[in-house]
């Protein structure tokens, strides 16, 4: 890098730049085009699809479909339910996963092999394949509450969230990153007497900003998209996601304005939880950066 | 590790504990019920009791047969022509159909075949379509792992410069992560479209017309590239951001030597960058392979399976089949088959991965 | 479950004390969610039958229609379904069958006058009644006709098959046409049982053989089943029809002009009566064995496990009279189920635009076959049609649907009534 002159250097940055920038427009072109036809009505977002008009906000331009979709669909109501299952599910599951990764990758443990190879074979079963059973058993199960013990788990919060929780897929995220911390560092403090808990606390957890920002964003994407499963078991609507929300949009002469303003409305929340946890994953590989 | 600082089953249980009872009740659990109804002719919504039917939905899933057709003769012996003067072949239903000298091809029908000697050679099998998605799942996930895996590693090395304003570019690449795979799934048939998808006119015009159009998802020989190239574009963010995580694992001074000692950059990545990656590398291969085995909301949107099941895949059957015609049995022997097909997969990916000590 | 509970407690508070006169909860399901119109009339009849009378009252519980039948059956796995079920008309049997519906007891003197699709029988046995029914023509222009130098058909004398290949043939050699018909294949899953299975019935074929419910060996691969497997794939091959359409093209491209025919239901006639002046709607082809269309739409049932059958087949009894019928037919287009409202509705009336699809529904309409493995073979021949447009060899297409579909019939032990 000494060499390069200064022109040498400019030509390179405008190189750089470009290449990025062209990557950029792959990647976001839909996202644009599902963002601008949102503000145009159905008509003239179809003659638009086929030409550059498709990407710039020109013609009839509105807020009537986002309008439109708030009257169609409790929106609002959709959203709110998503974020509460979702949020929950994933808080929960960091805790328990990373405990259980810790514990599978630092504790020695009579069974330990085998639970972890158990756990990673499930890694292989796609959702849809158990859902069935999943709902045979879900409306089946015991719940305690105000009401005392009552049966059948249909219809609440809980059955979207508590089948969720733990999976091998985080379990493994959390294990692949542990691997490569220190082990000498853990010994070390255990040498000096530090209980598990605080090693898990204090040293294991501050290190893991990155991998915590990767599983959340997972398990994040993975709930607040779900479909199948919230079909199954919301039969009030009180109690709807957005993707089954998605479906009031789906009528016989599908209104594509409103359906994009939906899809619109419904990526808005995932994207500012990304950016948000952007911030926080790149805080946390600056202050942990040197390892290894 | 093995010391006596490290060994404790009270806390490992304690903290492996619940969230291995959840995933004991909430997948292991349901997966065994769904192994148990392969082995039935359980139906979805039935007033008839299930009964044990051993393998039969195993059977009618994977039977195969192949078979040889000679031309026909006639009396005296000569090859019997057809209309364009073709040798004549028996026709193939009137052997798979009730045929009781052929009852081992019963209800089997031509999978592929191919002209040997004076006749043809036929490959069976009792369910063609569960033949053609497995096929294609497989093709799926034979280009999608390494292409997926590479194109992240490569957007991530990309990004992982020091230039102003690459956070925003991070963030753009990553954007169709966020979205949901029915929403992609919904834009992209958009974009897909004969006449009003944008890529013909984007492909027309890059060409000054000389590409025709092509219906993108509506053609058997595009259709299954289309959702390839779009779960590509969708999920590839993904995994650059994992190999951005196991880039920053890597020690700085390392690189510092790498620079002091004055090695190219191809040095650098294969002696200081690669071996730093080995666990993210496994990691990613496997999410992959995991998660492309698992085709089916794309597969669910935009094509069902079709054109001509050109997009047929394990997943999308099993569900085709579970809810869609109500035979729970079939639609989990299809999650049988599944699961010890990516076990086998994930034991020689490991077994290639291993610690070579 | 709630309601369960309540109602239990009610039964006890009755044995207790003997008052009858509490109100019950009658939970019910409808496909109607994110349409507005559809779920203004729904909650109207609700609140006009609850303010009615003091022994029940209705609850709605509103679905998208696109994942209605997904929930019903998830529903009925978690044995948590309503008291009040909204049912598509060939999905019944299979309901009733599976157990979670129940015959309904209303005074036959109250349907006598509905159309034949509107009445949901199974084993002789009335299970759900519908409060319209829907009809498909073939929509063109007068101008068009005469463009062309076609005869207008009509009920009595409808196309042969001759006369609508000529007639797809002068559109195509015309050149103003996109494409010379448009059939709806945008339209996936039940749109393609309930709007070409017709035209094979019409051929002579059928999706099973109706006589025994037992096979489809012969119906589905016989020589009615055979000619019309060759006409439907040269529609595609010959390029009278798309085999892929665009949902957009669907909606709007007869109305712009890009087809000289759409085969489409009577709830896209008011789009086109937008679009054009001279609209007519034309009774199916005949392909030989009479002109055919599908009959039955969403009907109202009673679940099983209603620990009410009395109040919601009350319910249903007080739904189904002339004005709500009238009121939905206004609202989103539907072919109401008696002459009297249709007499009330001035698209259906007498001489109204749309009154023809009256006609149609009563005199072509033909239900979807009438048996509980009808959800998959509607699916198996959704696909064998899909499959023959795109090209895939006739004979070995039609054998392997009746292969499926017989090999379903077995492993249910021939769906014998219980």
């Amino acid at each position: 890098m000494a060499q390069t002159t200064p022109d040498n250097r400019g030509l390179r940055l405008v190189v750089r730049y470009t290449v990025l920038t062209l990557i950029a427009a792959i990647f976001s072109f839909p996202l644009i085009f599902m963002i601008m036809s949102s503000f145009k009505p159905a008509e003239q977002l179809l003659a638009d699809a086929h030409t550059i008009r498709a990407l710039l906000p020109i013609g009839d331009i509105s807020l009537n479909n986002y309008f439109d979709a708030f009257k169609r669909a409790p929106v609002g109501l959709f959203v709110f339910n998503s974020v509460l299952v979702t949020s929950v599910t994933v808080v929960l599951s960091l805790a328990l996963c990373s405990a259980a990764a810790f514990a599978f990758t630092f504790v020695q443990w009579k069974g330990r092999d085998l639970a972890l190879t158990v756990i990673l074979a499930t890694l292989i079963v796609p959702f849809e394949t158990i859902a069935i059973p999943l709902l045979l058993e879900a409306s089946k199960l015991p719940w305690i509450g105000a009401s005392g013990i009552t049966y059948g788990w249909i219809n609440s919060y809980r059955v979207q969230i508590v089948p969720f929780i733990a999976d091998g897929l985080t379990i493994y995220l959390f294990v692949q990153y542990f691997k490569d911390l220190p082990g000498e560092l853990i010994e070390a403090a255990r040498v000096e007497g530090a209980s598990w808990f605080a090693i898990y606390r204090r040293i294991v957890m501050p290190l893991s900003g990155p991998v915590l920002a990767t599983a959340a964003i997972l398990k994040f994407l993975a709930m607040y998209n779900q479909y199948l499963w919230p079909i199954m078991v919301t039969q009030e609507e009180q109690y709807r996601p957005v993707m089954v929300g998605l479906q009031y949009f789906f009528q016989l002469n599908r209104a594509w304005g409103e359906i994009m303003a939906y899809l619109s409305l419904i990526t808005v929340p995932v994207l500012a939880f990304y950016l948000y946890l952007q911030k926080a994953f790149i805080a946390s590989i600056a202050s942990t950066g040197v390892k290894g | 590790m093995a010391s006596k600082f490290t060994l404790s089953n009270r806390t490992g249980w304690l903290m492996a504990g619940p969230a291995i009872a959840l995933i004991a009740g909430f997948v292991i659990l349901p997966f065994f019920l769904a192994v148990g109804f392969s082995f039935t002719n359980q139906r979805l919504v039935s007033p008839n009791p299930a009964e044990f039917t051993g393998l039969a939905n195993y059977r009618q899933l994977l039977g195969l047969g192949v078979l040889h057709l000679d031309p026909l003769k006639d009396a005296a012996g000569a090859t019997v022509l057809d209309d364009q003067g073709q040798p004549k072949l028996p026709e193939l239903r009137s052997i798979t159909r009730k045929n009781p000298d052929y009852p081992q091809f019963d209800g089997m029908r031509e999978w592929f075949s191919w002209s040997s000697g004076a006749g043809r050679t036929y490959v069976l099998a009792s369910d063609v379509v569960f033949m053609k998605a497995i096929v294609n799942t497989v093709l799926f996930v034979i280009v999608v792992a390494p292409v997926q895996g590479g194109l992240a590693l490569g957007l991530a090395l990309l990004i992982n410069q020091r230039l102003r304003g690459i956070n925003v570019y991070r963030a753009i690449y990553f954007m169709p992560v966020v979205v949901s795979i029915v929403v992609v799934s919904l834009l992209w048939s958009f974009i897909y479209d004969e006449k009003q998808g944008i890529l013909n006119n984007l492909l027309g015009a890059l060409s000054f017309g000389a590409l025709p159009r092509v219906d993108w998802l509506g053609n058997p020989a595009t259709a299954l590239a289309s959702i390839i190239f779009m779960s590509i574009w969708q999920a590839v963010g993904f995994h650059m951001v994992i190999w951005l995580s196991g880039l920053q694992t890597i020690s700085p001074t390392l690189y510092e030597a790498a620079a002091i000692e004055g090695s190219s950059k191809w040095q650098t990545f294969r002696y200081i960058t690669w071996p730093g990656l080995k666990n993210t590398a496994i990691l990613v291969l496997v999410v992959i392979t995991m998660q492309a085995f698992g085709l089916f909301s794309q597969i669910n949107v935009m094509t069902q399976g079709g054109p001509l099941d050109s997009t047929q895949t394990i997943v999308f059957q099993a569900v085709q089949r579970g809810y869609g015609k109500q035979d729970i049995s079939g639609g989990s022997a299809i999650s049988v088959i599944l699961f010890v097909l990516v076990l086998s997969v994930s034991l020689i990916q490991r077994y290639l991965t291993r610690e070579r000590n | 479950m709630k309601h369960l509970k309540w109602s239990a407690a009610t039964i006890a508070l009755i044995g207790w004390g003997g008052m009858a006169s509490a109100t019950e909860t009658l939970t019910m399901w409808y496909h109607g969610a994110g349409n507005e119109v559809e779920s203004k009339i729904i909650h109207q009849i609700i609140d006009d039958f609850n303010a009615s009378q003091k022994d029940w009252k209705v609850e709605l519980q509103s679905f998208p229609q696109a994942a209605y039948n997904d929930s019903v059956t998830a529903g009925a796995l978690a044995g948590n379904l309503p008291d009040i079920l909204d049912v598509d008309g060939p999905n019944m049997p299979n309901w009733a069958w599976a157990g979670y519906m129940q015959p309904l007891t209303i005074d036959e003197s109250k349907i006598t006058g509905f159309l034949p699709g509107t009445k949901g029988m199974y084993n002789g046995k009335l299970y759900s009644i519908g409060l319209w029914d829907a009809a498909i023509s073939l929509v063109t222009r007068k101008s068009i006709l005469a463009d062309l130098k076609l005869r207008t058909p009509t009920l009595d004398k409808p196309w042969s098959g001759d006369e609508f290949e000529a007639a797809l043939k002068a559109a195509k050699a015309s050149g103003k046409y996109k494409f010379a018909l448009d059939l709806g294949t945008a339209w996936t899953g039940e749109w393609y049982p309930y709007a070409f299975s017709p035209f094979l019935q019409s051929f002579g074929g059928d999706i099973i053989d109706r006589t025994s419910y037992a096979t489809a060996e012969k119906a589905l691969n016989g020589d009615g089943a055979m000619a019309w497997g060759k006409w439907w794939q040269h529609l595609f091959k010959d390029g009278y029809a798309q085999a892929k359409q665009d949902g957009a093209d669907r909606d709007n491209g007869f109305n712009t002009g890009e087809y000289a025919f759409s085969w489409n239901g009577n709830w896209a006639a008011l789009g086109a009566l937008k679009a054009y002046n001279d609209v007519v709607f034309l009774p199916a082809p005949d392909f030989g064995k009479g002109s055919k269309i599908g009959a039955a739409s969403w009907q109202f049932g009673v679940s099983a496990k209603s620990a009410h059958p009395d109040g919601a087949s009350k319910f249903i009894g007080f739904a189904i009279q002339d004005k709500y019928l009238a009121q939905f037919s206004n609202g989103i287009g539907l072919i109401p189920a008696t002459t009297s409202a249709a007499a009330m509705v001035d698209n259906y009336k007498d001489g109204g635009p749309l009154s023809v699809f009256f006609a149609y529904s009563n005199k072509e309409g033909m239900v979807r076959p009438v048996t509980p493995g009808y959800v998959v073979e509607s699916k198996v021949f959704e696909k064998a049609a899909g499959d023959i447009a795109n090209g895939a060899e006739v004979g070995a297409t039609l054998d392997a649907a009746v292969d499926e579909i017989n090999a379903d019939i077995k492993k249910n032990n021939g769906y014998a009534p219980h």
